[in-house]
């Protein structure tokens, strides 16, 4: 097997195109995780026992399932459900599958963030007579949300490199094409190759740029005590 | 399911090896030598920024025609998986390492310590009980990713369900379910493990 250049310039134009439907693909997994994953958060919050445990059983069972099985079973099993079971086109399974895998990671980052704001805020909140409403747009949700935005940053460039998976299904990414590529022409170098290139090149700033903003957050909220009580000093 | 022993051995195989890796690069990325440390960076950098499925399929599909060896797919899963999870387990290591306080340093090399003994009976012993919870974690990780061999056709359980399904296509419900649950009972003694670990490592460690 060499290295040739004019399949790379046959293939390139194709892994390009299907780069968008990865890209699409990362964004709508994304927004469904943030949704589904404010819903978990929303859900633990309940304080009634027993449907604690039982949000917190299913947490766990997701979070630690393969997301590939997860993906079969929306694929190949949910049709098959009476009364809920509809037939899934490959993007929903993938969207769905990857997005609700995600959005229990997500749900624990909320929470951190939420637990991050200090009692004292909520405290002095309910005697200024901030209504619950208020108390959450007002008060909590500002303090809360910058810190987690990083790790929110994080997880965005964890589940890109997630949607190969969708593979399985039958999703056009960048690796489905650059594997239709390779079992009609016997040419797996270059294809394969220039995908992971492509990953590179797309995870490798991002994640320079995340580091940049963690450091700027920390900068920004230098001497602010966490729930230890501890403070948070800048090195 | 007959795939059990597959998607096992493949976990147990990938994480020493991705734990051995974890440590060599670490260390890597802490030595003196300029070259090593460029090195092992290339190599955390290259293997972090890259998707799992894609480096799979890379060794699978390119490497053995690239250096015109064979592996078998039980070498590859392995080699791939353990390499991969080696490279975010560095980062691990690397950071807990860091993270044993500067006096330490200075306490050792006062009791005239050599850099190995520094390491071997202060830092390590310090440092390790901050990985462990962490490598429970990734531990984890790895059952979950052991699923994708089914996709560079190994006969682990994935794979075997999936066969089972492709002959009875009516039970897929029961069969996708049964996966599902095989693969949390098998996750729930590794997350018990992590929790007890988390516990042990916060315990009678003096926080600042």
């Amino acid at each position: 097997m060499r290295w040739d250049w004019s399949t790379v310039i046959e293939v390139f134009p194709l892994i390009f195109d299907a780069m968008w439907t990865t890209l699409g693909l990362t964004i709508a997994c994304f927004s469904t995780a943030m949704i589904v994953g404010a819903i978990w958060t929303a859900l633990k919050r309940i304080k009634f026992k027993p449907f604690n445990w039982f949000i917190s059983f299913v947490l766990e069972f997701i979070r630690s399932t393969p997301p590939l099985v997860q993906l079969y079973f929306l694929f190949f099993a949910w049709p098959m459900i009476p009364y809920i079971g509809v037939t899934l086109d490959p993007f929903t399974v993938a969207v769905m599958g990857l997005g609700v895998h995600f959005s229990t990671y997500i749900s624990e980052i909320y929470r951190s963030g939420i637990e991050g704001v200090p009692k004292g805020q909520l405290e002095a909140a309910t005697a200024l007579n901030f209504s619950t409403r208020q108390k959450w747009t007002k008060i909590i949700l500002p303090q809360a949300i910058p810190p987690i935005i990083p790790m929110l940053g994080n997880y965005l460039i964890i589940m890109f490199k997630e949607i190969p998976l969708t593979i399985v299904v039958g999703v056009a990414g960048m690796l489905t094409v650059a594997e239709v590529y390779g079992v009609n022409n016997f040419e797996y170098l270059e294809p394969y190759t220039i995908v992971a290139f492509f990953f590179l090149a797309m995870s490798y700033p991002s994640s320079l740029l995340i580091q940049w903003l963690e450091k700027k957050m920390n900068r920004r909220f230098v001497n602010k005590p966490d729930k230890k009580g501890k403070g948070v000093t800048a090195t | 399911m007959e795939g059990l022993d597959i998607t096992l051995t493949v976990l147990i195989g990938s994480a020493i090896f991705g734990y051995s890796i974890a440590f060599i690069a670490g260390f890597g990325r802490l030595a003196k030598n300029v070259f090593i440390r460029k090195f092992t960076t290339v190599y955390i950098e290259i293997f972090r920024g890259t998707s799992l499925v894609v480096q799979l399929f890379w060794f699978f599909y390119v490497l053995p025609g690239l250096l015109g060896i064979e592996l078998s797919s039980y070498m590859i899963g392995v080699i791939t998986i353990g390499m991969n999870y080696g490279a975010y387990m560095s980062e691990v290591v690397r950071g807990s390492i860091l993270a044993v306080p500067k006096g330490q340093y200075e306490a050792a090399t006062a009791l005239n310590m050599s850099r190995f003994q520094r390491m071997r009976f202060v830092i390590l012993p310090q440092a390790i009980r901050m990985m462990l919870p962490e490598f429970g974690n990734y531990l984890i990780q790895m059952l979950k990713a052991t699923s994708l061999v089914s996709i560079i056709s190994m006969a682990d359980i994935t794979y075997v369900g999936l066969l089972y399904r492709d002959a009875n296509t009516s039970e897929g419900v029961a069969v996708f379910t049964m996966l599902l649950v095989i693969y949390f009972i098998i996750a729930l003694p590794l997350i018990y493990i992590t929790r007890r670990l988390e516990r042990w490592a916060s315990k009678g460690v003096a926080t600042e």
